[in-house]
């Protein structure tokens, strides 16, 4: 499938900025069965300053803000080729070993209920796959999908008590929970063709477990399939933190408002 | 004097007759009179006071509580100990490089299962944003200082490896200076070699290893935590001694990719951070990012080539405890050499035998954190009362992994002057090596640290340990 995705990030300031920076790991990844065709990222009141490839495989590009902005615009668009892999990313490359995707992070330590999740789930499955995917459907039962309850620093163990959440919070989850029953598992930022719908409000965050013999696997709980050709891989990590599409620092410019536009087609 | 039989003494050996080494100085000191040497002692204690003071770091009350005590009778070392000492660290370093480009990148180590993956994989000095990442020059360890104690006449073990950012180095200079100054004649007599040329060595290996691409002369700068930092003086003295400028965080941003100082004239770029600010704070974007210590973006434009960090970040994963225990199977590995320097028997307290052992033995052993330094939160068994002893075995029992043993060495001593005369204590060594693209240097000497309490074993400063010059004789 081609999909096309336009994504501009707006950020507006009360007060000029003195001085800043945004990382963005804006860049679709060419491997698991995608190929970019065309790409490119800018901003708007500021500059690229370097660019170099992450642990992840990542691409990071850092921006510094111009000073004395008071609005600074991150756009990136193009175009990729996804075909469908059944979910199934492939063996694991590059030289982060496969032991560091057992780490905790702040964001996905299991607590006493990512425990009892886990613990719910038992453990008389078939085969890792089909374990996996009732993990996720367990899930999605136990933390009903709702914008708004949740924010990009709630953990795993909040998302669990608060009983709803978003895709990041179904995928630190999956994450916590995978780790804790020994899976490899690491966090996706991408983006999701909708079928009734061109205009999004946010990209799309999803989980992959490394499964001994078919390697990196896709599970995406919000949606209670594995990754097809609507989706599209941008940047991984252990969790939202290592994969944030957009983080910064931001001196003076107080009163940050931000404004989105996402459009993911065919 | 040689009263102690139980310890190798460096100037008297086991017996009573003077080791070579020391001869000619045994001969000269045997000619002062006690009050000379008195005077001497106290005229170099301000000496050495006034050069902390003199830079500006401390006033008078604050020298009296910082600087640590120093002893005018010099640890003596043969050109022949020497050169062995020197091939042995050699070796050292350049297995501890190798072992960190195999950590960051293919880990070859682990997958030989010489080392068990938990060593790496539960340890925090382990760094994620260094994997992948290609150092300049292929350096990550530009500074290195290697801890060594003697037990006798031929045998040197190494106690630690200080691969991170090793301090003392302004001691080993300072102290020979002080030396020159108060016995000039000596040193006519006896042929030692120089350390004074160690900060020019030091601003030409560093930029040596600047980054590919650096246009006509790399630009070196120290970063300081700071004035509060227990070790600024050491920053301003190796800076202005280099020649180059002491910054601090607030003085760097990113500008044109790359990470610059505020100067008169403007921004200036810099090629070669020597940075003396731990991992943790050095950029709040990569790593703790409540730190105000470091620059914001450095980790990004390191990690793009556009900056050489010395030593490297992530490096402490090779002098990590833990690791020590691991260091004749790195060097073996990686040099495929047999060490020439001997490592202390350790026993890691993560392994259920080794634990028991250690639990059973804890008045005779050295019980050390893994992740300590400067002597805090061990235990010295033979030194430690009961109550001590039971309270360090409840630690233990709690978090076994945080802690390895050794037992307890006859470290060698060498005399210093006492109110009564010369008297043992024991000592450790520091050797500084230089590391940069397809060198290593090795300054003859480095920093002598001695307990000042008789029959004591711990020499860290933090601890009360003074220091000494350290002479290597010419051939």
């Amino acid at each position: 499938m081609r999909v096309k995705v336009r994504h501009s990030t707006e950020y507006h300031y009360g007060q000029a900025v003195s001085r800043g920076l945004q990382k963005i790991r804006l860049t679709p990844k060419h491997s698991g069965g995608q190929e970019v065709l065309s790409w490119r990222t800018e901003i708007e009141g500021g500059r690229k300053e370097v660019a170099y490839t992450d642990q992840h495989n990542n691409l990071v590009e850092l921006l510094s803000i111009e000073p004395g902005s008071r609005t600074v615009t991150i756009l990136c668009e193009g175009e990729v080729d996804t075909s469908d892999t059944a979910g199934v990313i492939g063996q694991h490359g590059g030289f982060a070993p496969l032991w560091y995707f057992q780490r905790a992070t702040p964001q996905t330590r299991p607590g006493p209920r990512v425990r009892q999740l886990v613990r719910d789930l038992g453990k008389d499955f078939d085969d890792d796959p089909s374990r996996l995917h009732a993990l996720s459907a367990l899930i999605l039962k136990t933390v009903g999908y709702e914008t708004g309850t949740t924010d990009f620093s709630t953990t795993a163990e909040q998302a669990i008590e608060t009983g709803r959440g978003v895709c990041q919070d179904h995928a630190h989850i999956m994450i916590a929970a995978a780790r804790l029953m020994g899976y490899p598992a690491r966090y996706v930022s991408g983006y999701l063709v909708m079928d009734d719908r061109v205009d999004q409000d946010a990209g799309h965050a999803w989980a992959e477990v490394h499964v001994e013999g078919l390697g990196w696997v896709g599970f995406d709980v919000s949606n209670g399939v594995s990754p097809d050709p609507r989706y599209v891989r941008v940047a991984t990590g252990l969790d939202y933190g290592e994969a944030a599409p957009i983080s910064g620092i931001v001196y003076g410019g107080r009163n940050e408002s931000m404004v989105v536009q996402l459009q993911v087609q065919q | 004097m040689a009263n102690k039989p139980d310890f190798f003494d460096e100037m008297n050996g086991s017996g009573t007759s003077c080791r070579p080494p020391y001869a000619s100085y045994a001969d000269w000191f045997e000619r002062q009179g006690a009050q000379t040497l008195k005077k001497k002692s106290k005229d170099a204690e301000v000496f050495f006071r006034r050069t902390g003071i003199t830079f500006n770091v401390y006033g008078q009350q604050e020298a009296d509580e910082r600087l640590i005590p120093f002893d005018i009778v010099p640890r003596i070392i043969s050109a022949r100990e020497w050169s062995r000492l020197t091939r042995g660290i050699e070796q050292r370093v350049r297995a501890i490089n190798a072992f960190l480009h195999d950590m960051y990148h293919r880990q070859e180590i682990l997958r030989s299962g010489r080392i068990p993956v938990d060593v790496i994989a539960a340890n925090a000095a382990f760094l994620p944003q260094m994997i992948g990442v290609e150092p300049p020059g292929g350096i990550y360890t530009h500074i290195v200082g290697i801890d060594i104690v003697r037990t006798g006449e031929d045998d040197f073990f190494v106690l630690e490896d200080n691969a991170r950012t090793p301090s003392g180095v302004s001691y080993m200079l300072e102290n020979r200076e002080t030396m020159l100054r108060m016995f000039p004649e000596l040193f006519s007599r006896v042929a030692v070699r120089e350390v004074s040329d160690y900060p020019k060595l030091l601003r030409r290996s560093l930029a040596a290893s600047a980054p590919r691409g650096c246009a006509g002369s790399p630009v070196v700068a120290v970063l300081t935590p700071g004035i509060h930092n227990s070790a600024y003086f050491e920053h301003a003295f190796l800076a202005d001694e280099m020649g180059v400028e002491l910054v601090e965080g607030q003085d760097l941003q990113l500008v044109d990719g790359r990470i610059a100082m505020r100067t008169t004239r403007g921004y200036t770029p810099i090629d070669v951070l020597y940075r003396r600010v731990d991992d943790e704070y050095l950029d709040p974007m990569s790593f703790n990012p409540d730190s105000q210590l470091g620059v914001p973006g450095l980790m990004d434009v390191y990690r793009a080539g556009g900056i050489t960090i010395a030593n490297a970040p992530g490096t402490g994963i090779a002098d990590d405890k833990a690791i020590y225990s691991y260091m004749p199977d790195i060097i073996q590995f990686y040099t495929g050499e047999s060490p020439i320097l001997k490592n202390v028997p350790t026993w890691r307290c993560a392994e259920p035998d080794a634990l028991a052992y250690v639990l059973e033995h804890l008045d005779e052993l050295v019980v050390k954190e893994v992740h300590g330094s400067g002597g805090y939160g061990m235990l010295v068994g033979p030194a430690a009362s009961k109550r001590e002893i039971a309270a360090f075995a409840d630690k233990l029992k709690a978090r076994p992994a945080n802690y390895i043993a050794q037992p307890t060495l006859a470290l060698s001593t060498v005399p210093v002057l006492t109110k009564a005369g010369l008297a043992p204590r024991h000592v450790d060594l520091r050797p500084f090596v230089l590391v940069s693209p397809g060198k290593i240097e090795i300054t003859p000497g480095g920093l002598t640290r001695m307990a000042m309490k008789a029959g004591s074993l711990v020499v860290n400063s933090s601890q009360g340990g003074g220091t000494k010059d350290t002479w290597v004789l010419e051939e």
